[in-house]
């Protein structure tokens, strides 16, 4: 790991100076930064540490919405009492990622700055290749060994999988990324690879995630995260989804539905074709299975990567109905 | 790159390094301090070797700057006997054979004290689920849940 110089932020404001200045990134938890300093992907000359400001940490819940402080860690989050039950689906993609080590040091800012783990793009001593790494140098994914990379969303440039849970869940709810004054949602938060892959994030120098704000409702409060993997723990989903659901009065038609899909795209993916074509219909296992089969329009595979297309809609299918049976 | 002046709290005793940065908290402890007791395996946050608590909490000693954890309280394996007694869960490690080679014990044994603090050892597959951020390549599991769950049990009663 190349060495760097070390400042502790003393405010917000002197972070977001701090880390303006060319080679220099702010570092919260380090799961992400620390290791990929050490693969020699991130290359800092300076980090602006922010795990010691204060205020930053908090975790408020409403009826109208959950505002969850950049600082607070992925693991305080997850056991939340009400983040459990009012954003059920947001709690479990919590507690499904990574390790309880790595929750309790990761932040939830630092969740949504999470780079992929493609390893051509981890690996540039054997893969100098990468779009992502050096814009032009090409992509190794493509043509590579593909089993863990992204069929939706992907780009001639870049093939990479977003490898996120928490940001799947959060897209499903419309939540939005504090940027100090400013916010965006948090689908515009992520960016696609297009041409431009070494770009993930709606987010400039000088820019801090102070906050996330996930807006409640009858779908959020009646959610969950259904992640399916090689092994049962401590692994990226080989395909997952958020869904939520609210019924109409008669517990039968489905008024409002979310579906957003993690381990299958280059960005944390909404299915709005799933949700259009099941709102206002009887939820009926049929057609739930027939509709979610539009969570993958559009897919393209990469040989290895195939089975996720066939994968994808069944988790989409499961999770529904097994938020229909709680009716 | 100069070096850094760094004070740590590891396990009740004060230490004051000269440090660069990059230097880990993992390798602060085993190159500097001499507390061999926590591992380095996999040294990017995959296996779990080398957990250790900060601020009562465990977290990864590979991936944490030593300079971050500045102004924290650090406990490793070499402080969790108190007098001369052994902590429940290293007790209960010894008495349910939950190691072969013992490389990833001590990492194992931290993370247990955690995983039983944060109220995580309620039944076998809560804690299959809670530790599966510590790696065991002899494959001792079932002893290690067996273990756990003694702790568990005897911290509970």
């Amino acid at each position: 790991m190349r060495d760097f110089s070390y400042l502790r932020a003393a405010s917000v404001d002197a972070a977001r100076q701090a880390a303006a200045l060319p080679g220099a990134m702010l570092l919260a938890g380090g799961t992400t930064l620390i290791d990929l300093a050490k693969c020699g992907v991130a290359e800092p000359e300076t980090l602006v540490d922010i795990t010691h400001l204060k205020g930053l940490n908090g975790i408020e819940v409403s009826e109208r919405s959950a505002i969850i402080g950049a600082l607070a860690k992925m693991g305080h989050v997850a056991d939340h009492a009400d983040i459990k039950s009012r954003f059920p689906a947001v709690s479990e993609a919590l507690w499904q990622a990574a390790s309880a080590q790595i929750r309790n040091m990761a932040t939830i800012g630092g969740n949504l700055m999470q780079r992929t783990r493609c390893p051509y793009f981890r690996d540039p001593a054997n893969f100098p290749a990468c779009n992502k790494r050096e814009p032009g140098s090409g992509c190794s994914a493509i043509g590579g060994v593909t089993k863990g990379h992204a069929v939706l969303g992907t780009s001639d440039a870049c093939i990479a999988m977003y490898p996120g849970d928490l940001a799947v869940a959060l897209v499903a709810f419309d939540a939005v990324v504090h940027l100090g004054q400013s916010q965006v949602p948090v689908d515009d938060f992520f960016l696609l690879p297009g041409t431009t892959p070494d770009r993930e994030h709606a987010i400039e120098p000088g820019e801090m995630i102070t906050a996330i704000e996930i807006p409640g409702s009858a779908s959020a409060r009646r959610s969950t995260y259904l992640k399916i993997r090689d092994r049962q723990s401590y692994e990226f989903a080989a395909a997952s989804a958020a869904v939520g659901i609210e019924f109409e009065a008669d517990g039968r038609t489905i008024r409002d539905l979310r579906v957003a899909l993690g381990g299958v795209a280059t960005k944390p993916w909404r299915a709005r074709a799933v949700e259009d074509a099941l709102k206002g219909k009887v939820l009926e296992p049929d057609a739930v299975r027939a509709a979610s089969l539009l969570a993958v329009e559009g897919a393209t595979d990469h040989g290895a990567n195939h089975y996720k297309i066939e994968l994808a809609p069944r988790v989409v299918a499961r999770a529904i109905l097994k938020m229909g049976e709680t009716a | 790159m100069t070096k850094i002046p760094v004070y740590l709290d590891i396990n009740g005793h004060h230490h004051e390094l000269q440090l660069e940065p990059r230097v880990t908290l993992l390798d602060a402890l085993r190159d500097r301090l001499g507390l061999t007791g926590t591992k380095k395996g996999c040294d990017h946050g995959q296996c779990g070797a080398c957990t250790v608590h900060v601020d009562g909490e465990r977290v990864l000693a590979c991936l944490t700057l030593a300079a971050q954890a500045q102004g924290r309280t650090v406990t490793t394996i070499e402080g969790l006997a108190r007098e001369g007694e052994m902590h429940p869960v290293q007790a209960a490690f010894l008495e349910q054979d939950a190691f072969q080679c013992g490389y990833c014990t001590p990492g194992q044994i931290m993370s247990a004290v955690a995983c039983i603090r944060e109220g995580h050892a309620g039944s076998d597959e809560e804690i299959r689920e809670y530790m599966a951020g510590n790696l065991c390549r002899c494959g001792a599991y079932p002893h290690i849940v067996a273990a756990v769950r003694q702790a568990a049990q005897e911290v509970a009663s």
